[in-house]
């Protein structure tokens, strides 16, 4: 497949991550039927769906917490694997999640250093002496992580203990500490849940920047239709566990079955 | 006017990241440096080597170990006796064997020793969690103990079932054995603890200890940012059984001479040892050292204020101990669950505005 | 039937009523555990407080003589009187009830909301604690407890069995002890009734709702600080039987708090929230120990029973982490 180019100027590249007839069951129950989407390099990709839709299960079936029953998932075209969490983040997936999981005895600044995990080398032995190649190292990847920190402006709380901060801004810290981990894909379960307008705007804006200065392909969940509409290039929705639509906004818009999912549905 | 920080601008991520960033606190720990290596030495005696400094310093290296693992890395312990012993009595069959390898190689090895064994008993901390865990290291206390106690090989069949160290040299001055000098077994103690205060310092502000404490917060979290917690919690286990397998070498080797193992290295030191942490401050270098210094120095104090000064019986000193022991651990628990070390912080904070508070 | 046989059921049968007090003191714990969340390790600590007070009321000891002597160079010892063990037993149920509300309002009070391990320290804290102050009150040597329960072998069964060994064969009929006998039935009495009183009484319902969650029980009107003070004599109480019967069979002293050691790894079989859990943890690891020792203890060294309940909580809880009746804890990410 070739790249296109997005009206504001984004480059779309081939397929990244396909998820093929996935189908997960915790005992009797399906939470995920035969679903089939794929996600394109470079784009932001929204799944929707009302409470109980499978969402929130979907990413943790891409990033390895759950082990699907059926079904394949290829990551840069090669066929994945059952693989631990951890080996899943080193191939480059981040992610955040909905009840913010940020590391709560450490400050803002540790937190994100926490991110660039998979990319620090040195030795045991080495961090034990603390000289030369690992005190670079820490100092190389500090450098890294400002950089970051000043992208979503949060210089002011970069040595505050993270339990003290806001809700908003735990948010955003929790995507920096995605960010360090500088994915190829960035998974965000409800970034914007239970922020008033202005956070909202906030966050969009930051997503919408990450994509478009680092290329980062983001998958998002999220219940805020005009947010979703807005920012994402594709939207897959789900319902009950099944794929009930997929394609840009506008598509997903006039469906008829997304809108009865969303809306309920007159039974005669 | 004692205590800022006003002025005291970072130029570069190292000066941001060094020990001390604040110029004070470097002066002081400096000097208290030099006034350990070079002055105390000269005026230490019997009686301060072995009720005060040296059992100081071997708690401080044990509690710098269990701090690792249970307050850097979140695995509670209360193993950590057992796995003194193993630090001993791998001494000990060291220095046996090979008499003449160095003290300090015996010392290391001895670690090394420990570390293999805590990394085995750390195993089921990747299926078993929290209390569960806990009580799950009470299996290497006893039977680390009993091991030692009945198996013959480890006290080379000696008819006490006790082990006594031989006495070895270095630069013609003799380290262990009853021969050794107040001075040089402080001094012994005090470099080792410097290397390894340092090296746990180092440990847990670089990678592997933000990958400790990652897991400790929230392990879930951690895996996904790419933490093994296989990898995480062993190299914890490994390092903690390092630490704490040196400070049993040195207990038995420079302090105590000759250890009957259920008599040295019984639950109740492991249970100390966890005050020293808690006492302390958990996730804290500092908060080790002060721990262990608190808890070495109060019965000490408690036995001369109420043997030596009223002239109480020694069992109902003891009784009295107890009670003061458990009622600091619940005082200190309630008014600051986060130990010596955050009292501390809150000290230099308000230091920092003395005397005007806003 | 061989005597080697029946030696091995004889042993089995002894572990099962030594695993009984395992039993009784695992389920303080548990009991503890489930209305407060609190992994009380002082519980060891208070059947032997319980034990020493006992002792102390019985005999008309005077409490803190030795302090006392100590401070003023007197030499009181005891009141010269003796309390029947009933209404003594009766004055220690008083005691420990005194003593869990101390415990509220000293302690578990200042600690709301702080995390399980800081609970946990402060238990050992108290263990501490109480250990001194059992010793300031009473003294630290050895008293023989005697509340009037039958002791020795019970001739009966040994008579009633001998036929098993069959002709030949050394074997004389089961040796059991009495007290042992006696220690089942009262543990028996005890879970029924706990049973019965956490299921069928307004208060049980209470601890119940307690035990399942702390802010919805007190948005629906429960007071925290009362279940606690009524779990906590509940302990008192169970720790006082498991006093009385520990004591009974080899004096009160110091080991006893040593039980507590003892039922951790019960709790690890058992599951730290079950109350049958806790009592068939008990039997297996009371079994477990004795008939461990009496196959491989000969061929390893022997004094297998310090470490044997650990080592096989240990390895059960690798395939098992909940525990053999524990609810199963679902991770949600």
């Amino acid at each position: 497949m070739t790249s296109t180019v997005t009206p504001d100027g984004r480059t779309i590249g081939d397929v990244l991550l396909e998820v093929k007839n996935i189908t997960l069951r915790f005992g009797g129950v399906e939470a995920i039927k035969n679903i089939s989407f794929d996600v394109r390099e470079g784009e932001i990709r929204a799944i929707i769906g009302p409470n109980g839709a499978g969402k929130s299960s979907m990413l943790n079936v891409i990033n390895g917490f759950y082990h699907p029953q059926e079904g394949e998932i290829f990551f840069h075209g090669r066929k994945r694997n059952a693989m631990k969490p951890s080996q899943i983040a080193r191939q480059g997936i981040a992610r955040t999640f909905q009840n913010i999981a940020l590391f709560k005895g450490m400050n803002t600044l540790d937190n994100i250093m926490t991110g660039c995990f998979t990319h620090m080398k040195t030795s045991l032995l080495e961090q034990a002496i603390w000289w030369g190649r690992a005190e670079r190292e820490e100092y190389v990847y500090r450098e890294k992580v400002e950089h970051i920190i000043d992208f979503l402006e949060i210089q002011a709380i970069r040595k505050t203990p993270v339990g003290a901060l806001p809700y908003g801004l735990q948010k955003r810290v929790e995507l920096a500490r995605a960010l360090a981990a500088e994915p190829k894909l960035l998974l965000l379960d409800e970034p914007m849940a239970g922020m008033n307008v202005e956070e909202k705007e906030d966050m969009c804006r930051f997503i919408l920047d990450v994509n478009a200065e680092f290329g980062t392909t983001t998958v998002l969940i999220e219940h805020d239709m005009g947010v979703v509409m807005d920012i994402s290039d594709r939207v897959v929705v789900l319902d009950y566990g099944r794929k009930i639509g997929d394609g840009v906004p506008d598509e997903v818009r006039s469906n008829q079955e997304v809108i009865d999912a969303y809306l309920g549905v007159a039974h005669d | 006017m004692y205590y800022r920080e006003a002025g005291d601008f970072k130029t570069s991520y190292r000066k941001d990241q060094q020990n001390f960033p604040i110029r004070f606190d470097r002066v002081h720990f400096w000097t208290m440096m030099v006034l350990a290596f070079a002055v105390i030495p000269f005026f230490i005696n019997d009686y301060w080597a072995n009720a005060v400094f040296v059992p100081f310093l071997i708690y401080a290296i044990a509690t710098l170990g269990l701090n690792i693992l249970t307050g850097y890395c979140g695995q509670v312990s209360l193993g950590s006796a057992g796995f003194m012993a193993v630090g001993a009595y791998a001494s000990y069959k060291l220095m046996t064997s090979f008499p003449d390898l160095n003290f300090f190689v015996i010392v290391v090895l001895s670690g090394a020793i420990t570390a293999l064994v805590g990394t085995a008993f750390g195993l089921p901390s990747l299926r078993i969690k929290g209390f569960y865990l806990a009580v799950a290291t009470l299996a290497a206390q006893f039977f680390l103990v009993w091991l030692f106690n009945k198996v013959p090989w480890f006290y080379n069949n000696s008819a006490s079932g006790q082990i006594s160290v031989p006495r070895r040299d270095m630069f013609g001055i003799a380290i262990t054995g009853p021969e050794a000098s107040a001075a040089t077994k402080y001094l012994v103690c005090l470099a080792i603890v410097f290397v390894l205060g340092f090296i746990a310092r180092n440990l847990t502000r670089g990678r592997i200890g933000r990958s400790w404490m990652a897991i400790r917060d929230m392990d879930f979290a951690a895996e996904i940012i790419g933490v093994d917690p296989l990898r995480a919690k062993l190299s914890a286990f490994a390092i903690s059984s390092f630490f704490i397998g040196i400070a049993g070498s040195l207990f038995f080797t420079i302090y105590l001479g000759a250890v009957e193992v259920g008599e040295a290295f019984g639950i109740e030191r492991s249970f100390l040892i966890l005050f020293m942490v808690i006492i302390g401050g958990l996730g804290s270098i500092y908060g080790s050292f002060a721990g262990a210094a608190f808890l070495v120095l109060m019965p000490v104090l408690l036995k001369n204020a109420l043997v030596g000064g009223l002239g109480w019986p020694s069992d109902v000193a003891a009784h009295l101990e107890f009670m003061i022991m458990g009622a600091l651990i619940i005082f200190f628990l309630i008014v600051e669950p986060h130990g010596l070390a955050r009292l501390w912080a809150v000290t230099k904070q308000k230091l920092r505005l003395w005397p005007f508070p806003y | 039937m061989s005597a080697d046989f029946l030696y091995a059921i004889e042993v089995l049968l002894n572990g099962l009523m030594a695993g009984v007090m395992y039993s009784l003191v695992a389920l303080g714990f548990v009991l503890i555990f489930k209305a407060s969340g609190v992994f009380n390790y002082a519980q060891g600590v208070m059947a032997l407080f319980a034990a020493l007070t006992l002792v102390g009321i019985m005999n008309g000891e005077v409490p803190f003589s030795h302090l006392i002597n100590a401070m003023f160079g007197t030499q009181v010892h005891d009141f010269g009187w003796h309390v029947p063990a009933l209404a003594a037993i009766g004055l220690t149920a008083v005691v420990m009830v005194f003593f869990a509300i101390l415990v509220e309002k000293l302690i578990l009070k200042h600690l709301i909301g702080q995390e399980p391990i800081i609970l946990f320290m402060a238990t050992i804290g108290l263990a501490y604690f109480m250990e001194g102050f059992g010793d300031m009150m009473w003294g630290a040597d050895i008293k023989p407890l005697d509340v009037g329960l039958p002791k020795g072998g019970s001739i009966w069964i040994e008579e009633n069995t001998a036929w098993l060994g069959g002709e030949g064969q050394r074997f004389f009929g089961f040796f059991i002890d009495k007290l042992d006998m006696s220690a089942t039935l009262v543990a028996a009495i005890l879970v029924i009734a706990l049973t019965l009183f956490s299921q069928y009484t307004a208060t049980g319902r209470a601890l119940r709702a307690v035990a399942d969650d702390h802010q919805a029980a007190l948005s629906v009107g429960i007071s925290l600080r009362a279940i606690w003070v009524i779990t906590w004599s509940i302990a008192g109480f169970v720790a006082l039987v498991a006093g009385i019967m520990w004591g009974s069979k080899s004096g009160v002293q110091f080991s006893l708090a040593f039980i507590a050691l003892k039922a951790l790894p019960v709790l690890m079989l058992g599951g730290f929230t079950s109350i049958p859990g806790a009592i068939v943890g008990g039997l297996i690891i009371g079994m477990g120990e004795k008939l461990f020792e009496f196959l491989a203890g000969p061929l390893i060294g022997g004094a297998t029973e310090n470490w044997f309940a650990y080592v096989l909580a240990l390895i059960f809880l690798v395939f098992r982490p909940q525990g053999l009746f524990g609810e199963r804890i679902i991770e949600r990410v």
